[in-house]
């Protein structure tokens, strides 16, 4: 069975939120089209977006850490969000594990958003249905695009590449081996649902170096005129053996 | 949770619908076990079935405010086998439906004899029939009500057998409130006493069950933490930035917006409202049957609920809000 | 998939490639139309500079190209209108040209000065500069004086190339990476791609920053610093460099002016210069002569530079035969980086002196160790044949943290002397330069030197920007006074490479040095962003002399949006957006050149331009034409270019030069390249290479270029350069010297003015040295005890991303993050609202809590706070109710002082900005205070053609304009 998903390496992101409006703008003219932004241009502007780019703090000064994380819907393997839906709109694709919302269907009851523990799903307040990443299934397949564009469209934006794409079902996957070498890891793991979706955590390199490593016998100030032998008494010079 | 008001009418509404319906239902069998002397008007229990389900079609007309798109409510049956919300779309109108047709039996006389006791009990059609299948369904509607909120298990303050205990108890006890003050107007003492003295009854018992509920929520330790919501092993995380800073879906669905002091204000007020102020009303009017007393109390007690429908949303905090902690 | 609407796919498509210019960055794009409206931007995978990546700006193009702050017909203020207010007359074009051409050429026939062109974040200086220069004024310039000048000279006036669009860090073979005072930057993707590679390689990340944000979140280790300090931390890396013997030997001998001779002899005219062979034939030119000594160990004595054989001391002090005291380069800067310990930089910079020394040993231990041999074999221009190329892979990067600051041009040079002694120059794994650099130090263009130079009718004697290399080469007259506008290459500023735009206002309105008629201002918001002192620079826009005139006269803008500025106009030209027009990344200018060769690129139009907004170009073409200036004009004085991709292709620097705007297809049928005979065919060629030329030199020119005999015969035959000699790097500047002794009194020729020659005899020193930034020289650090800095946010640009409905969502009013034991001392809530005040200024802002900031440091967002009603928001706007400007707290001159009263709050020898110099306290605003910001100013109403805003936006290409507004 397949499980398409993403994979977001935190150790990477810098937070540049090219993945919130690369999807915003693929979307807006897509299937799950048009992404109402209301209030555009005046006191609290607010839009339905699939992809939302988070900044949080963590440690005191100066051991902060500065972490940038992205969050769009995980495509849980038991997805809480598809059974309550009354009407089936949401529902959890066999074939690649997509969980997609019909929006033919919906009667924006809002209650899967009430049953993901994520807040992943948003609802368009015009058009009144439940909206979420569609891991852009509508790219993926359309086999008018070129292969190598056959990717979500945050995956193709992202300038640092933080978002890998792929089957997290097949061991031999790139996303498989990199939550495998990386330690990837679920959000929420508590709730049992299980989230495709994996994160991958900040890695640091460290430097370390021994103290007789800063002088060496090539050390160029042994080329200069002030660490040349000094002229003063040694043993040279009142020894007679 | 931000507390939607379509859902607060919607299930105080409807509770109150089978409450009524199931106070109908105990007293005709109350009588037919003569238990209770049996109403001489016979338009009590069809009036009242009206009654009930006037206050169903209120919930049914609030819930059409909650959704997206009522025109294609009918696709919300679809999933009886998975979701609470579908179930409740068909136990809902069902119950409807028993109430209408136990109503219809009463009101145009339609009524018959279907088995008589060796005691010289005679049980109607319509009891054994129309109403037990009628007092089943309430059951049903309550439970299905109850596990919409009751399923969602890291709700926490909602993922509780009490839940659907209350809600069966909130429901019922307005219902018997209701027809205490609806059976003061016949010429029928002893049924509202009957009525009246449940309806104290249940308005204790449900004091009992909402004050175990509060005490629980009250010590909840919640699953997830800033640590679990993003997977960093740290006890000092603080969210900066949400992401968007107008607001969003996330922030307007699952927010309150008031302050810790206004969410106790309504506890206080739904505790006054629903509990002491209709037992003493039901109370002073267990001996005159004053109806003035008795629709006091129902009025009183169903503002009461909707205090207290509006708190079990706010006091519900969802996992979300740890990644939009509206900054 | 079930759908409501209608399919992606419906709808008539067209693909087309142009360039991005959400940003400077320049990155490809490919724009997917759906039945003419803009579906889709994406990275073009094919172009080398983002290689299909695209960032959240770029991917927003959409709300920009529909946006309702979009002007749309030529504008001119009412009469009896006041500026600022914003009422306007909509006017043709004809009238706009003819009003412009009177007034132009009236000016160009009395007095061309009373000219001034000013242009901002533009990237198209060849031919704004190249106008300016036809019509005759010296008062041009754009941005980079108040931007980064100083990374620029710094680093220019010492290793002959630059960061930014010049050179940077070689990622892909570094090991260790230090990124100081850089936020977001010009190569934003290019630098996210490269980070990340650089992180999965296993590579360390260093970031030097009082802030830690963006670039910095993702660090292996986080350097938290006091702001204006970075020259301490450097100059006490360097004094551990060298105590501990840490620095390429091998490379400060050959290719630095480590090894030569200068003279110590206090008493000569000669003082601090490097002692020359005189009698050695040097040719004369823009290099630097190889006539210095060095002073060799084999025969311990004197020797020629690079004499064959020869092996010279590094330090040491010395006595010529004729009895003349010298010492090399290195020994002076190891004797002036003596007294900077780490633990006197630990004092000042806030960093432990460990972390300083540590940092310190990293460097010089990868440096040595993890070197890097390249089998690519070249040849250095003394006929020396190499094997291999060595790298010695750690990198840096720096950007407006070094620069923004008035003692940045010695830090900048400081930096750059880390890196040279670390040997990492145009080497693998460390810094690389970019085409058209390296360039002679300094460069060789020089801005006229004379008033003469400006002469009525006739263009401007040289460029009007350029680089001095001595005290001849400022623009002053005979009084020593400045002859432009903004004072730039003044004795105020000697090496103002970028001009001085930040003053160019206040100059202007007070008449100091001389007043001016007519000020055009291009994409650059200067009644807001690009202003310090931002209130009262609104207040002299508007300010008028006794008898009603204004003071300054007129002023013509031209924008694409409703900014703050065009409110200001007399004359307003509304120009197209980058999805709209033809434009031209040159390599006369800001091309967007790789480390392995020349890149120019080019945009051109995918939609067409709204109403009637005109490319400015085509106003420039259209104005040289009429104006009759020589460029624009053939003999006879009719037209030369029917419009402006027509100048592009036919355009030479000089008639048969074969150097034209661009460098890709040139020659008759597109076969040659850098230079050649125009090629009527060169925008289709363009068109199909996705909109780039990439010129891919061999390997063996790709590295050591200052001193590659392949790469600089290649550049000078192909007319980047005009010598092939070696640019050697200076850690000791005889260029800042000759300032000094000139202030000194020791240099014939300019003198400085009496109040400024302790100024620049201070300055100027040879070597770097640290001095607190000028402003906190001047401040009360007690009463102002905090730096005030911004950050650029990844996802705006500038103040020109408000109207953008998608970006304004991510950022739509700005906190001051200030670190929670700074803001409790004065009550100051997480979220409340406070005041932060300087010298100059003060503003009431909303408060955030951070623990990523330095404590002695606050810091907001970059210009989110806007005016009311600018950007054709709404006044109920968070960006003019909640968003603040730190601008006002910043002033662009400095309190009265022993050099004057008007000095500009600038570098003393660059004049680049001092944005992030300022001091401020902080304070709780009171409860009863308004909730919102100070200042704020009055709305703005809609100018004639702007679309009213919609109050819900729903797009979706291909039906959202027939849905017209809702
Ligand atoms: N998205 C986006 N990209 C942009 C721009 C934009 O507006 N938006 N603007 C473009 C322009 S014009 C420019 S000039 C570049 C500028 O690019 P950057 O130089 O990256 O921009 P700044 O935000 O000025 O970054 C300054 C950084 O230096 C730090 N800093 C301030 N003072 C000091 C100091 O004394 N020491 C040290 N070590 N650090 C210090 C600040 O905390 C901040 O992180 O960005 C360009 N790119
Ligand atoms: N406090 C503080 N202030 C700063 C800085 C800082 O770090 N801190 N940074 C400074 C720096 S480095 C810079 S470079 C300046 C930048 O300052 P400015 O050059 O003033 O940049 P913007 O504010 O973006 O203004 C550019 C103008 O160009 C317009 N524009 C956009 N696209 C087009 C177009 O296609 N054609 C035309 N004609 N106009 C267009 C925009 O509407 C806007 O009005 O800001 C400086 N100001
Ligand atoms: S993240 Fe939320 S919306 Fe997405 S599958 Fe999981 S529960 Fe459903
Ligand atoms: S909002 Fe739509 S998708 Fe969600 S549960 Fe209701 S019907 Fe299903
Ligand atoms: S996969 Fe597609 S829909 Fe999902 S966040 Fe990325 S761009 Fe948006
Ligand atoms: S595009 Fe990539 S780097 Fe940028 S915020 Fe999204 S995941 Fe992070
Ligand atoms: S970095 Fe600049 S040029 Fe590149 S895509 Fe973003 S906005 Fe466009
Ligand atoms: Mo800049």
């Amino acid at each position: 069975m397949t499980q398409l998903a993403l994979v977001i390496d935190l150790n990477v992101c810098v937070g540049c939120h090219a993945c919130v409006t690369s999807c915003k703008e693929w979307n807006t003219s897509g299937p799950a089209g048009a992404m109402t932004d209301e209030n555009p241009y005046s006191k609290d502007p607010t839009g339905t977006f699939f992809n939302r780019v988070q900044t949080y703090e963590i440690g005191t000064f100066p051991k902060t850490e500065t972490l940038h994380f992205p969050k769009s819907c995980l495509h849980c393997e038991d997805a809480p969000c598809v059974p309550v839906c009354p009407t089936g709109a949401s529902f959890k694709r066999d074939e690649d594990g997509i969980v997609l919302v019909n929006y033919d269907k919906c009667i924006g009851c809002k209650y899967c958003s009430w049953a993901c523990p994520y807040g992943a799903r948003e609802f368009d307040e015009h058009q009144k249905v439940m909206k979420k990443c569609t891991l852009c299934v509508d790219r993926i397949y359309d086999e008018s695009l070129p292969e190598n564009e056959r990717k979500p469209a945050c995956v193709m934006a992202c300038p640092t590449s933080a978002r890998l794409f792929g089957d997290v079902h097949d061991p031999e996957s790139e996303v498989s081996e990199a939550i495998r070498d990386n330690a990837g890891y679920q959000l929420m793991p508590e709730w049992g649902t299980n989230p495709s979706n994996h994160y991958l955590p900040r890695r640091k390199t460290k430097v370390h170096y021994h103290e007789d490593e800063l002088q060496r016998a090539d050390n160029p100030l042994n080329k200069e005129h002030s660490v040349e032998p000094l002229d003063v008494p040694t043993l040279d010079d009142s020894t007679s053996w | 949770m931000h507390p939607a008001f379509s859902v607060i009418f919607l299930t105080t509404l409807i509770g109150a619908g089978q409450g009524l319906f199931l106070a109908l239902f105990s007293a005709q069998a109350y009588t037919e076990l003569n238990l209770l002397p049996s109403m001489s008007d016979t338009n009590f229990f069809g009036l009242g079935s009206l009654f009930a389900l006037i206050l169903m079609m209120g919930g049914l007309i609030a819930s059409v405010f909650h959704l997206g798109h009522p025109e294609r409510a009918w696709r919300s049956a679809t999933k009886w086998r998975t979701s609470w919300l579908s179930r409740e779309v068909i136990a809902l109108p069902f119950m409807m439906l028993m109430i209408t047709i136990y109503g219809v039996m009463h009101w145009f006389g339609l009524d018959g004899i279907i088995y008589s006791s060796a005691t010289g009990n005679n049980f109607s059609y319509s009891l054994l029939v129309a109403g037990s299948i009628g007092a089943i369904a309430a059951f049903i509607l309550f439970v299905c009500t109850g596990m919409i909120y009751a399923c969602i298990k890291f709700l926490q303050e909602w993922a509780t057998p009490f839940t659907i205990i209350n809600y069966a108890l909130f429901g019922t006890a307005s219902g018997f409130t209701l027809a205490a003050a609806f059976s003061s107007f016949y010429d029928a003492a002893d049924m509202t006493k009957f009525f009246t003295v449940w309806a104290i009854i249940l308005t204790v018992l449900v004091l009992l069950t909402r004050l175990a509920s509060l005490f629980r929520n009250s010590r909840i330790k919640h699953k997830s933490s800033m640590q679990s919501a993003i997977g960093i092993r740290h006890p000092q995380i603080q969210q900066k930035a949400m992401g968007m800073q107008g607001g969003s879906y996330n922030t307007r669905e699952y927010f309150h917006g008031k302050t810790k002091a206004f969410l106790k204000s309504v506890k206080y007020i739904f505790m006054v409202l629903v509990f002491p102020i209709p037992v003493i009303l039901l109370a002073m009017g267990l001996d005159t049957a004053d109806s003035g007393l008795l629709v006091a109390a129902f009025v009183v007690q169903y503002a009461g609920l909707i205090f207290e429908r509006w708190y079990f949303f706010a006091q519900a905090n969802h996992p979300q809000n740890l990644y939009y902690q509206t900054v | 998939m079930n759908t409501t609407t209608a399919n992606a796919g419906d709808g008539r498509t067209e693909v087309k490639n142009t360039t991005c210019y959400m940003c400077a960055c320049r990155c490809g794009i490919r724009v997917t139309l759906r039945d003419n409206e803009v579906r889709y931007i994406q990275g073009n995978p094919d172009h080398p500079l983002n290689k299909g990546v695209i960032c959240a700006k770029g991917a927003s193009g959409i709300m920009k190209q529909y946006s309702p702050a979009r002007l749309t017909k030529p504008l001119m203020r009412k009469e009896g209108a006041e500026r600022g207010a914003g009422d306007f007359e909509e006017i043709s074009w004809d009238k706009a040209f003819d009003v412009m051409e009177e007034r132009l050429r009236h000016l160009r026939g009395t007095d061309p000065k009373k000219f001034a062109l000013f242009t901002g974040r533009d990237q198209m200086q060849a031919l704004t500069g190249m106008f300016a220069k036809q019509f005759g004024t010296p008062n041009y310039a754009a941005h980079g004086g108040f931007c980064s000048v100083n990374m620029a000279t710094g680093m220019i006036y010492t290793i002959g190339g630059s960061f930014w669009e010049f050179g940077g860090p070689d990622l892909e073979r570094s090991r260790l990476f230090i990124m100081i005072g850089t936020a977001e930057d010009h190569h934003s993707n290019p630098m996210k791609i490269a980070l990340s590679k650089f992180k999965r390689n296993g590579g360390r990340f260093i970031s030097v920053n009082p802030v830690r944000t963006g670039y910095s979140a993702i660090a292996d280790e986080w350097v938290p610093i006091k702001p204006g300090t970075d020259g301490a931390l450097l100059l006490a890396i360097t004094n551990v460099l060298i105590a501990q013997g840490l620095y390429d030997r091998e490379f400060l001998v050959q290719y630095t002016n480590a090894a030569e001779l200068v003279n110590q002899d206090p008493d000569s005219d000669e003082f601090g210069m490097f002692i020359r062979n005189k009698e050695l034939e040097v040719g004369e030119g823009c290099f630097d002569p190889e006539n210095k000594l060095w002073w060799d160990r084999n025969e311990n004595k004197p020797v020629i530079t690079h004499t064959k054989g020869a092996d010279p001391f590094l330090l040491g002090s010395y006595t010529l035969e004729n009895g003349t005291a010298v010492k090399s380069s290195m020994q002076l800067l190891k004797e002036r980086v003596e007294e900077y310990t780490p633990e006197w930089a630990a004092a000042i910079t806030g960093i432990p002196a460990e972390t300083i020394t540590r940092l310190a040993h990293e460097m010089g231990i990868v440096a040595r160790d993890e070197k890097i041999e390249l089998p690519i074999a070249w040849t250095d221009v003394w006929g020396n044949d190499h094997d291999t190329v060595t790298g010695n892979p750690v990198s840096f990067h720096a950007m407006r943290g070094l620069a923004a600051h008035s003692n940045g041009f010695q830090t900048i040079r400081s930096l750059s002397i880390v890196m040279t002694l670390l040997g990492t120059i145009d080497r693998p794994g460390g810094f690389r330069h970019k085409a058209p650099f390296p360039r002679p130090i300094p460069p060789c263009a020089k801005p006229p030197n004379s008033p003469d130079d400006v002469k009525p009718n006739t263009p401007l004697n040289g460029m009007p920007l350029g680089w001095p290399a001595s005290p001849d080469d400022l623009f002053v007259d005979e009084n020593n006074e400045p002859v432009r506008i903004d004072k730039a290459f003044s004795w105020e500023f000697p090496l103002s490479a970028h001009g001085l735009m930040h003053n160019a206002i206040t100059n202007a309105w007070r008449g100091d040095p001389y007043k001016i008629d007519t000020l055009m201002i291009f994409m650059a918001n200067m009644a807001w962003n690009s202003s310090m002192n931002t209130s009262e620079v609104r207040k002299m826009l508007n300010d008028k002399e006794e008898n009603g005139e204004f003071k300054i006269p007129f002023l013509i803008v031209c924008d694409a949006f409703q900014s703050e500025t065009v409110a200001f106009a007399d004359l307003v030209l509304p120009d197209t957006t980058y999805l709209e027009r033809h434009d031209v990344m040159s390599m006369l200018d800001r091309p967007i050149s790789e480390f392995e060769g020349p890149v120019d690129s080019v945009r051109i139009p995918v939609v067409p331009p709204k109403g009637d907004c005109k490319p400015f170009q085509e106003v420039i073409i259209e104005l040289g034409s009429r104006l009759g200036l020589p460029a624009f004009t053939n003999k006879d004085g009719s037209r030369k270019y029917r419009d402006y991709p027509d100048f592009v292709v036919n355009f030479e620097t000089a008639p048969g030069s074969g150097i034209g705007f661009l460098s890709g297809w040139r020659g008759k049928g597109g076969e040659k390249f850098m230079k050649g005979e125009p090629n009527p065919s060169q925008w289709e060629m363009y068109e199909k290479n996705d909109c780039v030329y990439h010129h891919h030199l061999p390997k063996s020119y790709q590295y050591m270029r200052n001193w590659n005999k392949g790469y600089l015969t290649w550049a000078q035959d192909h007319s980047l350069t005009r010598y092939a000699e070696p640019i050697n790097v200076h850690i000791y500047s005889e260029v800042l010297q000759q300032f000094r002794l000139a202030a000194e009194g020791k240099r014939k020729g300019k003198q400085p003015p009496e109040h400024l020659r302790e100024r620049v005899r201070e300055h100027f020193d040879p070597l770097p040295f640290y001095s607190e930034t000028l402003e906190s020289q001047l401040t009360d650090k007690h009463k102002y005890p905090l730096n005030a800095l911004t950050q650029r946010p990844m996802a705006m640009y500038h103040s020109w991303d408000s109207q953008n409905a998608w970006l304004r969502q991510i950022h739509t009013h700005n906190y001051m993050h200030i670190h929670p034991s700074t803001a409790q001392a004065q009550g100051i809530e997480d979220g409340g609202w406070m005041w932060a005040e300087s010298m100059h200024g003060k503003v009431r802002c909303l408060a955030r809590y951070s623990e990523a900031v330095e404590p002695g440091t606050i810091w907001t967002w970059n210009s989110i706070g806007k005016a009311s009603g600018a950007w054709n928001l709404d006044k109920s706007a968070n960006e003019s109710n909640k968003g603040f400007l730190l601008n006002h707290l910043i002033s662009e001159e400095l309190p009265k002082n022993e050099c004057g009263e008007h000095v500009s709050n600038s570098d003393p020898i660059t004049g680049q900005a001092g944005w992030y110099d300022v001091r401020v306290r902080v304070y709780k605003a009171e409860d009863d205070e308004p909730k919102e910001t100070f200042p704020t100013f009055d709305t703005l109403p809609l100018f004639p053609g702007m679309e009213k805003r919609r109050s819900i936006v729903r797009y979706f290409a291909g039906k959202f304009a027939k849905k017209g507004a809702k």
